[in-house]
């Protein structure tokens, strides 16, 4: 199963309706923008892997600060660079949709904020994530101290069981706060 | 074993201080040391780089000898934690990863190989770098063959999804799987195994060809509706424009023009609903002309007042008839009233057509209903996502956690947004740490006087501004016949207070600088809100107090006429003042203060302020629906125009977001205020409606079935009880749920210290499941 050249196959399109939060539309514009990304070569090939290189050259992605680990957490490819199929693409777009439960969301942006893959968010987690939220330059990165201090509130406010880390419940949990929450993880094509 | 009862004792002596002291030399007795010796000073983190960061440990209360062998080491703070993660040993590592709680929902499977492969990795290297000697090769196989079992537990967990999705029906089934973190390729996979039996065995069983055909049969129709449904929703109004501007703007600015489009489709609804029931029947049968209208003179000033020939058209409701439709006109009517009907025959009985005044209450009460139920759901809704049962000690978490708005693309706005979050975050953190600004009392006085000041002003201007609307529309009454520039007076005076009035306003929070942002929101909506509300107050006064009760006094015909043409007017100033302003005001202030005063000061999207103008055109047209069925119309056309211009001043002008935290559910709260206005004025017109009991009488004559409707529309109206004890149900159902909210509150703090306690279990057993298993030596480190 795998998309060919330029056209989806109209049992292919309906399953992926089936299977993902997207309507057809957003699927086949999808479609348009990935085959956009192929060399002449790749379009003939089924199934081909997109580097992440050229994802992030989507304008959707190539400002964001977290492009690099929405590639990775959404890549099925064996060797973890980042590289996409359409499936995997269609993946991405079905977790930021505006359809999409805030289950899955919040379940795929614990993945992204989890940098080092290890199911939790500890220190070291939570440190990248804030400087991914304020960015490169000095003024607006926060100091040691500040980064220390906020660390400490923010495992203070949501990690429940107290082991030093935040686990995939205790963030849903935090997330379950925000209202704003289902309306800011979206991307649109 | 005594010391596993001691070892989360921070005070007590415990073997593993002895062991580090009598066998310092031994480098793998080191790596059995230290997770040892972490186990002593604070049992609270499993992991040590956490632990030493976040500088939870109490000092003084380590054991001189391990906290002594710990302080003398000179490593890097952060090598050294990454060392003593790996101190665990590969089994423990490989148990803390597949813990329920790190490897929670079913995709995670992937994630324990991954982390098993680098564990096995860093721990080959590791013992590379070491001269002790473990059993390197039995190492290797240990963690291959747990590589491999994580691999077969992840096949195990897509067996145990297909199998819970048999059990579910179809339509279950499938929206379980859609909403199961899996990748697309395993959801293909789990969707072939679990459903494709079904449609198997149904296919082996069904051979004859006539149901071969109805499944092919049903299968295209299901093609169809799937291509259907996504028809309906593509017809999405301005789809582009506002993703462009939410990639711009991000998603205060967004709410409103969403909002804008929410309401141009309500106003679409009423539209067709008045139009398909009213507006057609009336302008198919029209009614005999009056002998004194001055139609053949129109001058372009009647677009704009209203008045002449659009009073006798369709637009207003004083052409319509009051009566009942009929295909024959009674025997003793004269040819002057109805020249075109047939007379009727007296022995045939009576056929009522149609009924407009019956018409023009159902429909009115539909539409508003409608509305209503449509508007109390969504805020209902809003108010439930935005309330929270758990009351929260600070909101830092949900900041980092939540802020980030992954809509924002253009590469200015994410480094705005950048900037806005660590500014925000910056002011949190002092605010926290240094306390609040130990004013003096003199300040704190003087903070205080102006705020008052500021209140005083703002409430006179709102004063004087009703007194003035008040006293230029008597005068304009006095004056009768009513001239139509000075009717044109009024509605531009009071476009002109609702345009300037809340500039004032944000002047007077400037000076008064609150401190936190979000009261600054609530003070200057409720400042706006206020105004609206005594303007509107006024007016209904002047119309229902005035107009309504003696219309012949004023020379008018139909005074639902006139009212009708009071609002019309209103809408369209409005909407020209509008226009305006944001030409000159903003676009053109924006141009004057950068070339000529040199300052790159961006203006500012007021999201409270615009959007209380749209509610207030709205509570106008919803009001105005009642004397003017063609309202929605001209409010259509306005909104539409407001979109594109307001887009393109957002645009040119370079704003940025005015007000934090503003979301469209607070706009939602405040909207509901307004339209409860124009019910409960709807409500008293309705009331006022002295033909109401004839046309309900001429129905029921025709109909006698409808005479229980007339009772109720009766007992409705005249008995004011109903009008409070839908209030006094809603507080009833309000305050039952608070204390509802209240019990809840209660167990959830009771279960987040059993949650805590469960915690401090999980780490003890841990811990002293490592040190037994060293300790036997059964595993190596």
């Amino acid at each position: 199963m795998g998309t060919t050249a330029s056209q989806l196959g109209k049992d292919l399109l309906s399953e992926y309706q089936e299977l993902t939060f997207l309507t057809k539309q957003e699927i086949l514009l999808a479609h348009k923008r990935f085959t956009e990304l192929l060399t002449k070569d790749e379009k003939d090939l089924p199934n081909t892997r997109v580097p992440a290189e050229r994802i992030l050259t989507l304008p959707e992605l190539k400002s964001n600060p977290f492009r690099k680990r929405i590639c990775h957490v959404f890549s099925t490819s064996e060797q973890k660079d980042g590289s996409l199929t359409f499936e995997d693409f269609l993946d991405l777009l079905s977790a930021f949709s505006d359809s999409a439960t805030l289950e899955i969301k919040s379940h795929y942006a614990f993945r992204i904020f989890d940098f080092d893959d290890d199911g939790t968010l500890d220190c070291g987690d939570l440190e990248k994530l804030v400087n991914c939220l304020t960015g490169e330059t000095d003024e607006t990165r926060l100091t040691t101290e500040e980064m220390r201090q906020l660390i400490n509130n923010i495992l203070e406010e949501s990690d429940i069981d107290k082991d030093g880390t935040v686990n995939l419940s205790e963030f849903q949990h935090v997330i379950s706060r925000s209202p704003d929450f289902v309306s800011s993880f979206k991307i649109v094509l | 074993m005594a010391y596993s009862v001691n070892i989360c004792q921070m005070d007590s002596e415990s073997d593993f201080e002895n062991l580090g002291e009598s066998e310092p030399g031994q480098d793998s007795f080191q790596l059995v040391a230290e997770p040892a010796v972490s186990t002593q000073r604070c049992p609270q983190t499993l992991q040590m780089d956490v632990f030493r960061e976040c500088t939870r440990i109490n000092t003084e209360q380590l054991p001189l000898t391990a906290s002594g062998h710990m302080r003398d080491e000179t490593l890097d703070r952060e090598q050294m934690n990454s060392l003593q993660r790996h101190r665990w040993s590969a089994a423990t590592l490989k148990v803390l990863a597949s813990m329920p709680s790190r490897t929670a929902g079913i995709n995670s499977a992937a994630v324990i190989p991954r982390h098993a492969r680098n564990l096995s990795r860093l721990h080959q290297h590791q013992t590379c770098q070491d001269s002790s000697q473990p059993s390197r090769p039995m190492q290797e196989d240990f963690v291959q063959a747990n590589i491999e079992e994580e691999l077969s537990n992840e096949e195990n967990k897509k067996e145990q999804l297909v199998s819970i999705l048999r059990g579910l029906s179809v339509s279950e089934g499938m929206s379980k799987l859609r909403a199961s973190p899996l990748s697309l390729a395993d959801k293909m996979e789990v969707r072939q195994l679990a459903f494709s039996d079904v449609a198997e065995s149904s296919l082996i069983r069904n051979i004859p060809c006539y149901s071969r055909l109805s499944m092919s049969v049903s299968r295209t129709w299901h093609h169809c509706l799937f291509s259907c449904l996504p028809v309906l929703t593509s017809l999405q109004l301005w789809h582009s424009p506002i993703k462009r501007l939410s990639g711009r703007f991000g998603t205060g600015v967004l709410s409103y023009f969403l909002f804008l489009r929410t309401l141009l489709l309500f106003n679409l609804l009423l539209f067709v609903i008045n139009g398909l029931f009213l507006v057609f029947p009336q302008a198919v049968n029209p009614p005999p002309r009056p002998h004194d209208s001055d139609l053949n003179n129109f001058t372009g000033l009647e677009l704009l007042t209203g008045t002449g020939y659009l009073s006798q058209s369709v637009m207003f409701y004083g052409y319509y008839t009051n009566t009942i439709l009929k295909n024959c006109r009674a025997v003793n009517s004269t040819a002057a009233e109805s020249p075109d009907l047939p007379v009727c025959d007296s022995n045939k009985p009576q056929k009522v057509l149609y009924s407009i005044p019956a018409a023009y209450f159902f429909t009115i009460a539909i539409a508003f209903f409608t509305i209503c139920i449509i508007l109390v759901y969504s805020i209902s809704k809003a108010f439930g996502r935005g309330f929270q049962v758990l009351k929260s000690n600070g909101n830092l978490a949900v900041k980092v956690f939540c802020s980030w708005d992954f809509k924002v693309s253009k590469k200015t706005s994410v480094r705005l947004q950048s900037e806005k979050i660590s500014t925000q975050l910056k002011e949190l953190l002092s605010e926290m740490f240094h306390g609040e600004n130990k004013k003096s009392c003199m300040q704190r006085l003087c903070r205080l006087m102006v705020q008052l000041v500021a209140w005083a002003a703002c409430l006179a201007t709102i004063f004087l501004s009703a007194m003035a609307v008040h006293y230029l529309s008597e005068d304009a009454i006095k004056s009768s016949p009513l001239k139509e520039t000075e009717l044109l007076l009024l509605a531009a005076v009071v476009s002109g207070i609702n345009l300037l009035l809340p500039g004032l306003f944000n002047l007077c929070a400037w000076v008064e600088n609150y401190d936190s942002p979000s009261v600054l929101v609530y003070v200057s909506i409720f400042r706006n809100l206020l105004l609206k509300v005594t303007i509107v107050g006024v007016l209904c006064f002047r119309w229902l107090g005035r107009i309504a009760v003696e219309p012949k006094r004023y020379g008018l015909q139909c005074w639902e006429t006139f009212v009708g043409q009071e609002l019309y007017r209103l809408l369209l100033m409005d909407f020209i003042f509008t226009v305006l302003y944001t030409f000159f005001g903003e676009f053109l202030w924006r141009l004057f203060t950068k070339q000529v005063l040199k300052r790159n000061r961006m203006p500012v999207f007021d999201i409270a302020r615009n959007v209380l103008e749209l509610i207030y055109g709205q509570t106008l047209t919803w009001f105005g629906v009642l004397f003017a069925p063609l309202l929605p119309a001209v409010q259509i056309i306005k909104l539409f125009v407001l979109f594109y211009m307001k887009k393109s001043g957002a645009e040119l002008s370079g704003i940025e977001e005015a007000l934090e935290g503003q979301s469209d559910d607070n706009i939602f709260h405040f909207s509901f205020v307004l339209p409860l206005i124009s019910w409960r004025c709807r409500v008293c017109h309705l009331h006022n409606l002295d033909s109401g009991q004839q046309w309900a009488q001429e129905l029921e004559n025709a109909h006698p079935i409808l005479s229980w409707l007339s009772r109720a529309y009766n007992s409705l109206l005249e008995n004011p009880l109903f009008l409070f004890l839908a209030p006094g149900v809603f507080l009833m159902v309000i305050y039952f749920h608070t204390q509802v909210i209240d019990g809840q509150r209660r167990i959830i703090s009771r279960l987040e210290k059993q949650i805590e306690n469960e915690g401090k279990d999980k780490q003890f057993l841990i811990t002293n499941l490592q040190a037994i298993h060293e300790r036997s030596g059964l595993v190596s480190p």
